[in-house]
């Protein structure tokens, strides 16, 4: 029963996020609260799992963190270097990708 | 633990196919070779990349963290809940600060896990991790006071110690 | 024994909420991005460690606990990270954080 009351409550914190992805105002703001929305988003799917008795959600939760990181740590390095690592050609190079 | 970077490989693979086994759960032989293929081919591909050294696969840390991740735990419990004092409070008491200073570690690895528990401790987050020290994002003085005085940064150099 | 692990999960699962709940508060009112950092660090830490111990509690010893104590560690391990690299990426951005300067100086 409890586990109905944590999934609102992460349900909550979830529209919270999605509210200040909304509100920014910088574009960090919203990757903050993007990333705080995927890994509720983890916790969501396992919660899920076990109030309908199937806990094969955890394995999607493992993935979607997965995908959750790299995808934060890829979306920041754009951000940062503008590219996601063709940063000019290399000495060795001769064609461009 | 061995420093030879076969012995390492060899750890990491055996940790991998624990973790097929345990992952996948059907025992058949078409799936126990698939696993070992896959285990062969990451394998490669790390050695490649030349990752299994001292800081990739850091077995000789692994006692050490035993002990030090249930300490970590309960710190990061206390500063939780002043964290949390801070965020109910009407008048929103914070006191946000940016302070240079230095760790005592020796390693890379250590440096790392020492910034990684400052950040994880909610309070305080580092910003910055160069030669020169690291550069620390404090919500309120005590947040920085905790830091200042000194126990984490001892007990990482405790860890990184006992190899 | 059955009611006392009940009982217990309950309560874990009630403390994640509420860590949960908190962190996502602060997330709206803190003002400015490194602030905000600390909130959304509550939720990544002690929400996500009590909701899975309360439901590594209910699953008992089994594959599924060990699933939940890998999602806890990976959690745990790509938290820092990922806030480490927000922070650096939006100081890169030029976002200056906020800062409190008291009477004694520093």
């Amino acid at each position: 029963m409890m586990v109905v009351g944590a999934s609102i409550a992460v349900l909550v914190t979830m529209a919270m996020a999605m509210a200040r992805a909304l509100l920014g105002p910088t574009v960090y703001d919203r990757v903050l609260a993007v990333n705080m929305f995927g890994t509720k988003t983890v916790l969501t799917i396992a919660l899920i799992g076990f109030f309908t008795g199937r806990p094969e959600f955890l394995d999607l939760a493992l993935a979607y963190g997965l995908l959750n990181f790299i995808g934060t740590i890829a979306v920041l390095k754009f951000f940062q270097f503008g590219s996601l690592g063709a940063s000019g050609p290399h000495p060795g190079e001769t064609e461009s990708g | 633990m061995t420093q030879r970077p076969v012995a390492r490989v060899a750890g990491l693979c055996l940790l991998w196919y624990a973790m097929w086994l345990l992952m996948s759960g059907h025992y058949t032989n078409l799936l126990l070779s698939l696993g070992a293929a896959s285990v062969v081919g990451v394998a490669l591909l790390v050695t490649r990349m030349l990752l299994p050294d001292r800081e990739g696969a850091p077995f000789h840390i692994v006692p050490g963290l035993l002990f030090y991740l249930p300490w970590l735990v309960v710190e990061v419990f206390k500063s939780n809940l002043a964290v949390a004092r801070v965020i109910l409070s009407p008048r929103l008491p914070i006191r946000p600060r940016v302070v240079d200073f230095q760790g005592h570690q020796k390693t890379d690895l250590g440096r790392f896990i020492y910034a990684n528990s400052i950040t994880l401790t909610p309070g305080t987050i580092t910003v910055r991790l160069d030669a020169e020290g690291f550069r620390i994002h404090a919500l309120t003085g005590e947040a920085l006071d905790g830091t200042e005085e000194g126990e984490m940064d001892r007990r990482v150099c405790r860890l990184e110690g006992a190899s | 024994m059955e009611m006392v692990l009940d009982y217990l999960s309950a309560a874990l699962l009630l403390l994640g909420s509420f860590f949960v709940v908190i962190g996502g508060i602060g997330v709206l009112r803190m003002p400015d991005v490194f602030t905000r950092m600390h909130a959304a660090g509550l939720t990544d830490t002690m929400g996500s460690f009590f909701i899975l111990t309360g439901l590594m509690l209910q699953a008992g010893i089994s594959g599924v606990t060990l699933r939940l104590i890998m999602i806890l560690g990976f959690l745990w391990f790509t938290s820092p990270v990922a806030t480490h690299a927000l922070a650096k990426a939006a100081l890169h951005g030029k976002v200056e954080p906020i800062e409190h300067e008291d009477e004694e100086g520093h």
